[in-house]
């Protein structure tokens, strides 16, 4: 066959190629040339590491509602009830209610902590009933669609499981996102120490955010909520970041200000932070504090297990950044 | 086969001594008033299977060139196929007429498929049958598809969060039902291990149909069936199909190897799962197949979203979620050396090539162990020689390569049952029933006695041979961490037969196929790879889908030591030249952080340490001297688990500063560091 096949095109090679042929060989050759050109100017790699300088203004996602009337606190501290439900509605009544921060239409994000794999008395996570509080009032202003998702430590299947807020989330009609690979794009932050990360999208792509952190005991940076609870809206190695805790989780709350944060101090991890374990590790607080403004959320958490903000560097820089202000007593502010 | 000189004759019969001419088999007459075929026709008719082998060497000469012909331009030519086949030119015509025949029976409103020979049609029961069949494989391939696809644990909404995490599926259910499983545990343990009692199950079933298993039951098995469906199709067909289905010797290779694997069981080691047809599927497809597509399925993704078409991200992210929640998992999975478990799954399947279902004829041990089985079984083949016309349609469709053909007699202990052969008869000769007659059959298999001793004594000698290497008596490895609850090394080797289903619902993707960490003998045994993914502290799920109870299944309390002492699965250690507070004066700590107990088996001191300032100028003065406030950790092996969750999260990610050894593990009594009930603080 070979043989036959080799003879023919011999025979061929001697017969002179018609005029028509040769000029649609010669087409389609300069096609194949113009198309490889055409690609190669399209698609140049001009080489080089693609590194570029850091540096520039930090970027900021703001998600903040318009200013309430002159007379509305800026933090809310509710421990009149030992029902955390009942805090989460006295504590946004207070900053003027849901209908303030949420819009009809809108899509909400709520960003608990779901970072551990602990159930809620371990109060590791946030308290799933302080979530569906959040999650029912978001509806209930009129939201569209309630999207609750954190980005966690431990597997995150058995945190949201365990943590009881998948359940809950799920039974009030929330979406409950979980995070997978996909999820994730880079974005470049220009932070002092976070430049380019992969941010995790669901949180991002949303009308509104409700930070609903909790607060605890942290063996590094001494007390975290509402500011700490952005280390969710990472994907990447976030183990890095314990370097320079502080001026990342700075940086983080730069990029990031939500409409609301929601700080659970129902029941509050004193030591053994973030993590716990024990269930003598925590203790009920029965608190829940709203804020416009994370610092001073952070910085009037931080007294309930016994700190002072002036000692927590994260908040410190919140304020030089001002992102917020860390003298929450200067700040309007009421406890109902 | 005819002899090729009596195209239009069938051969003498030679057993009954009968010669002469016998009625022609019909399709071999000339079709009235068609021409010469031509080459489309043959093609059209190219996919039909079950008119492979029809008659006489004119049709599969004309069968076999099917696709060339066009491309040389020339009909009936130079094909070195038919020229071999077809002596003289006479017989030509023949084929010419057949497949024309053919041509026209498939262009027109398909008049009813004629069978060749006699044509008589297969009994309905076994017509029946047959598609029972084929649904049956079908069916429990999807079921151990999707058994497989569960091994993961996914989380659900409906559970409450004090409720304990486990599988909702019974996702060993396969290799509970394995008797070949359960038999070398028995051997090696002395017990049968919980569900592998379900084993009865086939073991009766075996008892009274003969290896249905292998034909109806078995995934491995189907997938071999596909594939020697799919991959010989245009090179082992016809007459080279029944050439490769005949008996063979070699066959008796899978009892030789299922004898060696049974006397190492009785020495004390479960290697046989190396070859066990449920093991390998698992193994292979949940550590190797799987994360493969899961691969590029994430790498279409990725691919999506630097499209920047919303729509076309939305629906990635859609189809994303979707495999992940019902195939894969949300992160990719990787195993530690899976190339090997990979490359050879492809070479096993790539053998159906050559010879359809090698691995069910040649390797199989649970196959061999059913077919000894099969001897006793009521149900079986009842040949009557007297009418086979050498028609060989029943050997083109044998699955065992049991010699279900004429002259010779039929091999149950071969014989997959899968009825292909009594469904293809064109002639009364094949009949499945209870209670044959064993005239035609041999129901044992044909084995030699000195390579049975010489084998057995193989598999007996082979395990004291690689121990005495030193794993695991003598030779720790710092690296062989094995799962939660798992047994000594010594029992634990008894009973892991290495089915990767631990390492596959590992919702960490913490667990891994050893290479030879352990030794040669404990290759494929679980190890724990903190690098990779760390023990989630109050998961327990390795047990639970253990099926031979190498990992015993144990409660969240008894992991976590609630009331009791916790299962330590190793000791983490630091590297204090690459820990960052210790060697680089940087503050990290993030193990600590990460560190599951409580109260935390890491603690860290706080130091105020000397550090040269990273700011100094290039004057040529002497960068000034710093002190800094660092915490530096350390662990109290007391109170370490050996999860690993530090050496995963630790920043230096090429070798970690803190690493986890199996030293201390709860398992052993000889690997430990601390005297016994030093512990201080434990209750």
């Amino acid at each position: 066959m070979t043989i036959r096949c080799f003879s023919r095109t011999l025979r061929r090679m001697r017969e002179p190629v018609s005029r028509r042929e040769a000029l649609g060989r010669i087409a389609k050759a300069s096609a194949v040339l113009g198309a490889a050109a055409a690609i190669s100017r399209l698609r140049f790699d001009p080489g080089g590491l693609g590194l570029s300088e850091v540096g520039g203004d930090r970027q900021v996602r703001s998600f903040a509602g318009p200013p309430g009337p002159a007379s509305a606190p800026v933090l809310a501290i509710a421990k009149s009830s030992t029902e955390p439900a009942v805090l989460v509605r006295r504590a946004i009544e207070a900053l003027g209610g849901m209908k303030r921060f949420v819009s009809n239409g809108d899509v909400v994000a709520v960003k608990p902590n779901i970072g551990w794999d602990r159930m809620p008395v371990h109060a590791a996570n946030t308290n799933p009933l302080v979530v569906a509080e959040v999650v029912r009032l978001a509806f209930d202003a009129g939201a569209r669609r309630v999207v609750v998702t954190d980005a966690s430590c431990n597997e995150p299947n058995r945190c949201f499981q365990r943590s009881g807020i998948w359940r809950t989330a799920h039974d009030l009609g929330a979406t409950v996102i979980l995070p997978a690979a996909h999820r994730f794009r880079e974005v470049r932050m220009k932070g002092d120490v976070l430049d380019v990360w992969p941010i995790y999208t669901p949180l991002v792509n949303a009308d509104k955010v409700i930070n609903v952190p909790v607060a605890k005991h942290h063996n590094l940076s001494k007390y975290t909520a509402a500011m700490k609870n952005w280390y969710g809206l990472l994907g990447g190695r976030r183990n890095r970041l314990h370097q320079n805790i502080d001026v990342s989780i700075a940086d983080l709350a730069t990029f990031m200000r939500p409409t609301l944060t929601v700080v659970d101090a129902t029941r509050v991890l004193m030591r053994n932070g973030p993590q716990g374990g024990n269930i003598d590790d925590a203790i009920d607080l029965h608190q829940v504090i709203a804020s416009t403004d994370q610092v001073a959320a952070d910085a009037y958490g931080c007294t309930l297990i016994g700190q002072k903000p002036e000692n927590i560097g994260y908040l410190k820089l919140g304020h030089e950044r001002r992102i917020g202000v860390m003298h929450w007593e200067e700040l309007p502010h009421v406890e109902v | 086969m005819l002899p090729d000189d009596a195209p239009d004759l069938p051969s003498p019969i030679p057993w009954l001594g009968r010669t002469g001419p016998v009625p022609a088999i019909d399709t071999l007459s000339p079709a009235p008033g068609t021409r010469g075929g031509t080459a489309n026709h043959a093609q059209g008719h190219a996919g039909s299977r079950s008119h492979d082998a029809r008659g006489g060497p004119g049709a599969t000469a004309s069968r076999r060139e099917p696709r060339r012909l066009p491309l040389l331009g020339v009909h009936g030519g130079p094909g070195r196929v038919s020229a071999a086949h077809v002596p003289g030119g006479a017989p030509v015509a023949v084929s010419g007429a057949a497949v024309a025949a053919r041509g026209v029976a498939s262009k027109k409103a398909r008049p009813k498929r004629k069978r060749p020979g006699s044509g008589i049609p297969a009994r309905k029961v076994i017509r029946g049958l047959v598609w029972a069949r084929r649904l049956a494989q079908a069916g429990f391939f999807g079921l151990f598809s999707f058994f497989l696809f569960n091994t993961a644990f996914r989380g659900t909404f409906s559970a409450s969060a004090d409720s304990p995490v486990r599988l909702p599926w019974p996702v060993e259910g396969f290799l509970l039902a394995d008797p070949f499983v359960a038999a070398m545990t028995l051997l090696s343990t002395h017990a049968v291990y919980r569900g592998l009692a379900w084993s009865l199950v086939v073991l009766g079933l075996t008892l009274l149909f003969g290896r249905v298993f292998c034909g109806w039951i078995c995934p491995f098995g189907t997938l071999h069936h596909f594939f020697a469906w799919v991959f010989p199709s245009r090179y082992v067909r016809g007459k080279a199909r029944v050439e490769a289905n005949h008996t063979q010797g070699w066959q008796r290779a899978k009892y030789y190897l299922m004898l060696a694997f049974l006397a190492s069981a009785l020495v004390g080691s479960a290697i046989g799962g190396l070859f066990d047809p449920i093991c390998v599927a698992v193994r292979a497809i949940g550590l190797g197949v799987l994360p493969a597509l899961q691969y590029l399925g994430i790498r279409g993704a990725g691919v999506a979203a630097e499209t920047n078409v919303r729509a076309l991200q939305t629906a990635s992210d859609g189809s994303q979620d979707y495999l992940a929640r019902t195939v894969w998992t949300s992160s990719q999975a990787y195993f530690h050396q899976t190339w090997l478990i990979a490359f050879l799954l492809i070479a096993i399947l790539f053998m159906n090539r050559f010879i359809p279902r090698f691995w069910c004829r040649a390797l199989c041990p649970l196959g061999a162990f059913l077919g000894v089985l099969s001897r006793f079984a009521l149900f079986g083949m009842e040949k009557d020689h007297s009418k086979c016309t050498d028609c060989n349609l029943c050997l083109v469709h044998c699955q065992g390569a049991d010699s279900p053909q004429g002259g010779v007699k039929h091999r149950q202990d071969e014989c997959h049952m899968c009825l292909n052969c009594e469904s293809a008869c064109p002639e009364d000769v094949i009949k499945f029933r209870f209670l044959p007659n064993r005239r035609g059959t041999t129901s044992a298999p044909d084995l030699e006695r000195r390579t049975v001793l010489a084998s057995a004594a193989a598999g007996a000698v082979a395990i004291p041979g690689l121990r005495i290497a030193g794993w695991p008596d003598k030779g720790y490895s710092e690296k062989v961490i094995r799962p939660p609850g798992a047994v000594e090394e010594r029992e634990f080797l008894e009973r892991c037969i290495r089915c990767a289903e631990c390492m596959k619902v590992c919702p960490n993707n913490a667990l891994h196929p050893a290479f030879f960490e352990a030794g040669v003998e404990g290759l494929w045994t679980p190890i724990l790879i903190p690098r990779i993914g760390y023990c989630e502290y109050s998961c327990v799920l390795c047990g639970q889908v253990c099926p031979t109870g190498a990992i015993q299944k144990i409660t969240e309390k008894q992991k976590m030591g609630i009331g009791q002492k916790p299962v330590a699965i190793g000791t983490a250690m630091y590297d204090q030249g690459r820990c960052l507070p210790w060697a680089m004066g940087t503050p990290c700590i993030v193990c600590e952080e990460f560190c599951p107990t409580s109260p935390k088996a890491i603690w860290a001191e706080e130091v105020e340490v000397p550090k040269r300032d990273d700011h100094y100028s290039t004057q040529g003065e002497q960068p000034k001297m710093l002190t800094v406030k660092l915490k530096r950790p350390h662990v109290d092996p007391s109170l370490c688990i050996g999860c690993g969750a530090c050496e995963k999260v630790c920043p230096i990610v090429d070798k970690p500063a803190v690493y986890v050894t199996s030293a201390g593990e709860t398992r052993s009594k000889t690997n430990v560091i601390l005297l016994e009930n030093t512990s201080y603080g434990r209750t």
